[in-house]
C-alpha cells in the first residue's frame, strides 16, 4: 500500500466517524429527551402539588372547595378495584398460561387462542370499557359497581400476565420436567409442585407490571360510568356480626386515584389544579415503585438463575 | 392377525386408575376453560359493539356516518358523521408519530449498537418506567406544561390543541416503540455486524446499512403497533385536546378524538338505549376497526418477512 | 522490510502476541511471519487458538468487552504495531479483509454486498462501482452465476455462492491481506472444493491467512503452515516440510491423526 493511499483512507474513516459522532450525539440527545420530560413533568407536580401532600388530603373526601378536598373515597376505591382485579386476573392469567404452555396441543384451537391473546394486548382499553359497559353493567346487571371496574381491569391486564406466565414456563429445562415424571408425577403435579412454584418471580414480574398499569388506567373506568364525585365510602367487607364478611361493597359506587385526578385536572379553577398534582404524584410513585419493583424482581431472577 | 397379545398396551395398568385420571382430565378442562375466557373476551367485544351499532345504524343511514362532516349527537339536530372524530385521531397521532418514531428509532439504534451494556443497563429500567406512567399523568402534562410552553412560542395557540397532545403522546408512545425496535435490531445476529466490522464500518455505518435493513420488518412492525397505540390513546387527548368535534387537520387547533367522544358521553348521564348511548359504540367499532387493522398488519409484517439469517 | 530465510518479503508478522479473554491466556507470545502473496494455514484442534489469532489480525475482538491484547501484530511495508492504541481498528479493518466461518451475507442485492465496502469507502461514482463490482464477482468466480440477477437477494444464493459473495465482497476492496477463518466449514463437498479452488488462484495476487479444520485442505492450498496447540504455535514451515518430515512429535501425531 502507498502512503497516498493510506492517506485516503484515513480521510475517508475521518468523514465516517463524524457521521458516527453525531449519531452518537444525536441518540444521547433522544434519550435526553426522554429524560427531561420525565424530569419535568415530575418536577412540575412536586412543585404543584407538595404542599397539597397532608394527613388531611388521604383522609377527606372530595369537596367543592378545593382546600378542603382529599383523595379518601378515590384511594380506597383504587384498592378495592385492585383486589378484584388481582382475584380475578391472577388466577385466570395463570391457569391460561399453564394450558398454553403445557397442556395445549397443537391444534387449531390453540391456534385461535394464541392469536386472540396477541390481538387483545394491542385493543385500546378504551375499547374494553365499552364491553364492561354492555356486558357488565347492562347484561350482566352489576351496575357501575366496584366488581365490574375490577372484572374490566382483569381482561385488560390478563393478556400481560398470560404472556408472563407462558415466558417463565418456557424458561424452566425440560429435564426438570422429565425429572417429575421419572418419579411417577401426574402432570398436574409435575405443573402444581415444580413448574409454577419455579416460575413464580417470573410471574410475578408480569402480574406486577400489569397491575401498575390497571392502577393508573383512566378511560374504560369512566367508560363504564363511574362518579366522578363520590363523598361516601362503600360498605366495609368485615362486620361485627356473623358471618363477619360482607360483599356489598363489590356492588358499591365508587371513584378511582386516576378518575380523581382527571376530574380536577379538567377543572379551571388553579387550587384544583393544585389537587390534581398532588394526585397525579401519588399516582406516579405508586407506578413507579410497582414497577420498580417488577424490574428488580426481574434483574435478581436473571442473576440467579441456575438450572 | 390377532397374535398380537393385549399386553402390547403399556400404560393399561395406569391408565385403569379411574379416579386419578378422572381428576386429570378435569384439572385440564378448568384451564382450558381459563384460556377460553380471552376468546369470550374477544367474542363479547364484537358481540356488544357490532350489536350497539346495528341499533345505531337502524336509526343513522350508513352514508351519512361516513360522509358528513358534523358530528353532534347530543344536539337537538343530531348529525353523524365520523369524518371529524376520525380527523382528529389521525392529527394526533400523526403529531405523535413524528415525534415517537424517530426518537425512538434513535433511541434504540443508540442502545443496540452505540451504548455500553452498563449504560444500557441504566437506560431500559428507565424507559420502561417512563412507559409505566398513567397516561392521565400525562394529560395534566400536556395541558398544565406543554400547553403554556407551546404558547409561548405560538401566542395564537388556543388552551387546547391537538399539537400539545400528540407531542406528548408522541412522548408516551417512544418507550414502546423503541423497546421493540431495540428487540428487533438485537436479534440480528452478530456475524452480519461482525461482517460489516470487518470491512472497516463504523457503528454508525453498521447501524444504517446492515443492522437496521436486516431487522426492517421487526422495525416496521413495531412502527404500526405504534400507530395502533396512537389511535386507541384516550386519556391525553381528553384532557387537552378539547371536546369538540372539528373537521380539521391543522394540528395547532382543538378537535375531538373518538376516544375522546366516548369518555364525553361517558362523563354525562345518557339513559341506556338512547341514540346517544349507542353512538359510542359506532364509535368504538370505528377505533376498534382502526386498531384492530394495524395490530394485524404489524403482526403479518413481522411474522411473514421474519428474517431468516 | 523483514524477509524469511528464503528473502520472501513478510507481509505480516507476530512479536510476543499474547491474548485474553477475560482472564483466560488465549494465545501465549506468538512469533508468526505471514509472507506476501502466498497462503499461510493455521492448523490445530478445536481450542487451539487459531481463530483468536486469525481475528486478532484485523481486530475483531475489540467488539467484545473483556478482551485484551498484548504484544504486536506489524503490517507492512509500513512496518505499522495493528495492536498500537493509537491504531485505529477500523484502518486495520478496511486493509486486512476478512472471510467469516458461516457465510454471512447483507440482507440487500447482490450488487449492494459487493459495493458495500466501497460504499463505506465514500465511492459513489456508478460506473466505478460497476467495473470494480465486475472485477470482484470475477475474481470470486461468481461473475458468470450472477451477471444476470445483480438485483437480486444475496440470501437466495446458494451456501458455495453465498461465501465465493463474501469473498468478492472482501476483494472489491483491494485488501492487503485476506483472513479466512474456516471458510468451508459450513459448505457441501462441492463448493468446497469451489471454495479452494478459488483460494488457490487468488494466492498469486493477494496475501491470504487462513484457519482450517481440514488437514487435507491446508495441505491443498497453502504455502505455510503453522500447527497449533493450546494456544501455542508449536510447528511453523513450509507446507510440504511439516506434513511430510514434521519436526516435532505433537504435530505428527496430529497429523498422522494419532492426536489425543
Amino acid at each position: 500500500m502507498k502512503a497516498n493511499e493510506l492517506d485516503q483512507i484515513r480521510s475517508v474513516i475521518k468523514t465516517n466517524k463524524r457521521a458516527d459522532l453525531i449519531f452518537a450525539l444525536a441518540g444521547f440527545l433522544a434519550l435526553m429527551v426522554g429524560v427531561m420530560a420525565f424530569v419535568t413533568l415530575f418536577g412540575e407536580m412536586l412543585a404543584n402539588g407538595w404542599e397539597r401532600i397532608n394527613p388531611d388530603f388521604f383522609s377527606n373526601f372530595p369537596s367543592r372547595r378545593a382546600a378542603n378536598a382529599g383523595i379518601l373515597s378515590a384511594w380506597v376505591g383504587s384498592l378495592l378495584v385492585m383486589l378484584v382485579t388481582a382475584l380475578s386476573a391472577i388466577p385466570l392469567g395463570i391457569a391460561a398460561g399453564v394450558y398454553l404452555e403445557e397442556y395445549a396441543p397443537k391444534n387449531w384451537m390453540t391456534d385461535l387462542i394464541e392469536i386472540n391473546v396477541t390481538n387483545l394486548a394491542g385493543v385500546p382499553s378504551i375499547v374494553y370499557g365499552l364491553l364492561a359497559l354492555g356486558v357488565f353493567v347492562y347484561t350482566f346487571g352489576f351496575g357501575q359497581s366496584i366488581l365490574t371496574a375490577g372484572l374490566t381491569l382483569g381482561l385488560l391486564i390478563l393478556p400481560v400476565v398470560i404472556v408472563s406466565t407462558r415466558e417463565a414456563l418456557r424458561a424452566i429445562p425440560i429435564h426438570i420436567r422429565e425429572g417429575a415424571y421419572g418419579v411417577g408425577a401426574t402432570q398436574w403435579q409435575v405443573v402444581s409442585d415444580h413448574l409454577v412454584p419455579y416460575a413464580t418471580p417470573g410471574i410475578m414480574t408480569g402480574v406486577i407490571i400489569g397491575m401498575s398499569r390497571a392502577i393508573g388506567e383512566t378511560a374504560p373506568i369512566i367508560t363504564i360510568g363511574a362518579l366522578t364525585f363520590i363523598a361516601f365510602l362503600p360498605p366495609s367487607p368485615i362486620t361485627d356480626t356473623a358471618p363477619f364478611l360482607n360483599f356489598e361493597w363489590l356492588f358499591s359506587g365508587f371513584t378511582v386515584m386516576p378518575i380523581q385526578m382527571f376530574n380536577w385536572t379538567s377543572r379551571p379553577e388553579e387550587a384544583f389544579q393544585q389537587n390534581a398534582a398532588a394526585a397525579g404524584l401519588i399516582l406516579v410513585l405508586m407506578t413507579l415503585m410497582m414497577n420498580a419493583i417488577a424490574i428488580w424482581l426481574r434483574y435478581r431472577l436473571r442473576k440467579s438463575i441456575s438450572w | 392377525m390377532n397374535s398380537i397379545p393385549a399386553t402390547t398396551v403399556v400404560s393399561d395398568r395406569l391408565a385403569r386408575n379411574v379416579q386419578r385420571n378422572i381428576r386429570e382430565r378435569a384439572i385440564e378442562s378448568i384451564l382450558f376453560g381459563a384460556a377460553l375466557v380471552s376468546v369470550l373476551t374477544t367474542l363479547g367485544i364484537v358481540w356488544v359493539l357490532v350489536s350497539e351499532s346495528l341499533n345505531f345504524f337502524e336509526h343513522v343511514p350508513f352514508s351519512d356516518f361516513l360522509t358528513d362532516t358534523m358530528w353532534t349527537p347530543l344536539f337537538s339536530e343530531p348529525r353523524y358523521g365520523i369524518l371529524p372524530l376520525l380527523m382528529g385521531t389521525i392529527t394526533t397521532s400523526l403529531v405523535a408519530l413524528v415525534v415517537a418514531i424517530p426518537l425512538g428509532t434513535v433511541i434504540a439504534a443508540y442502545l443496540s449498537e452505540f451504548a455500553s451494556a452498563r449504560v444500557r443497563e441504566i437506560v431500559k429500567p428507565f424507559l420502561e418506567l417512563l412507559g409505566g406512567i398513567p397516561t392521565i399523568v400525562y394529560g395534566y402534562f400536556a395541558l398544565t406544561v406543554v400547553t403554556p410552553v407551546l404558547q409561548a412560542i405560538y401566542p395564537d395557540l388556543p388552551g387546547f390543541s391537538m399539537l400539545s397532545a400528540g407531542l406528548v403522546m408522541g412522548i408516551a408512545i417512544v418507550p414502546y416503540i423503541s423497546s421493540l425496535t431495540e428487540d428487533a435490531m438485537r436479534a440480528v445476529p452478530m456475524s452480519l455486524r461482525e461482517g460489516a466490522y470487518g470491512m472497516g464500518s463504523t457503528r454508525f455505518q453498521t447501524a444504517i446499512r446492515v443492522v437496521i435493513p436486516a431487522a426492517l420488518s421487526g422495525v416496521l412492525s413495531a412502527y404500526i403497533l405504534g400507530i395502533s397505540r396512537a389511535v386507541g390513546e384516550t386519556m391525553i387527548v381528553a384532557v387537552a385536546a378539547g371536546m369538540q368535534p372539528n373537521f380539521t387537520m391543522d394540528p395547532t387547533e382543538p378537535a375531538q378524538t373518538i376516544s375522546a367522544y366516548i369518555v364525553q358521553v361517558a362523563l354525562g348521564d345518557l339513559p341506556h338505549g338512547s341514540i346517544g348511548y349507542q353512538s359510542i359504540f359506532a364509535a368504538g367499532l370505528s377505533l376498534m376497526l382502526m386498531t384492530l387493522l394495524f395490530n394485524i398488519l404489524g403482526h403479518v409484517i413481522r411474522r411473514r418477512y421474519r428474517e431468516a439469517y | 522490510m523483514s524477509t524469511t530465510e528464503q528473502n520472501l518479503p513478510v507481509k505480516a508478522f507476530t512479536r510476543d502476541f499474547n491474548f485474553y479473554y477475560g482472564s483466560f491466556h488465549a494465545l501465549k507470545s506468538i512469533n508468526l511471519p505471514v509472507i506476501e502473496k502466498h497462503v499461510t494455514a493455521l492448523i490445530g484442534p478445536s481450542g487451539c487458538g487459531k481463530s483468536t489469532l486469525l481475528r486478532s489480525f484485523n481486530r475483531m475482538h475489540d467488539l467484545y468487552p473483556g478482551n485484551r491484547y498484548q504484544g504486536e501484530i506489524v503490517l507492512n511495508p509500513d512496518n505499522t504495531n495493528i495492536l498500537d492504541t493509537r491504531v485505529d481498528p477500523i484502518e486495520v479493518r478496511m486493509r486486512v479483509g476478512m472471510v467469516f466461518q458461516k457465510p454471512n451475507p447483507f440482507p440487500k442485492s447482490i450488487y449492494e454486498n459487493v459495493a458495500y465496502g466501497l460504499r463505506v469507502r465514500g465511492e459513489k461514482s456508478r460506473s466505478m462501482l460497476d467495473d470494480k463490482i465486475e472485477d470482484a464477482l470475477r475474481g470470486a468466480s461468481l461473475w458468470n452465476e450472477v451477471k444476470d440477477r445483480l438485483n437480486q437477494p444475496a440470501t437466495a444464493l446458494s451456501g458455495g455462492q453465498q461465501q465465493r459473495l463474501c469473498i468478492a465482497r472482501c476483494l472489491a476492496t483491494d485488501p492487503e491481506l485476506l483472513l479466512f477463518d474456516e471458510p468451508t466449514s459450513a459448505l457441501d463437498p462441492i463448493a468446497t472444493a469451489n471454495i479452494e479452488e478459488l483460494v488457490t488462484q487468488l494466492r498469486d495476487r493477494v496475501t491470504i491467512l487462513i484457519v482450517t479444520h481440514n488437514m487435507q485442505q491446508a495441505a491443498r492450498v497453502s504455502h505455510y503452515t503453522a500447527y497449533m496447540y493450546l494456544g501455542e504455535v508449536v510447528e511453523y514451515g513450509i507446507t510440504d516440510e511439516v506434513f511430510l518430515r514434521p519436526k516435532k512429535k505433537e504435530t505428527e501425531d496430529y497429523i498422522t491423526g494419532r492426536f489425543g
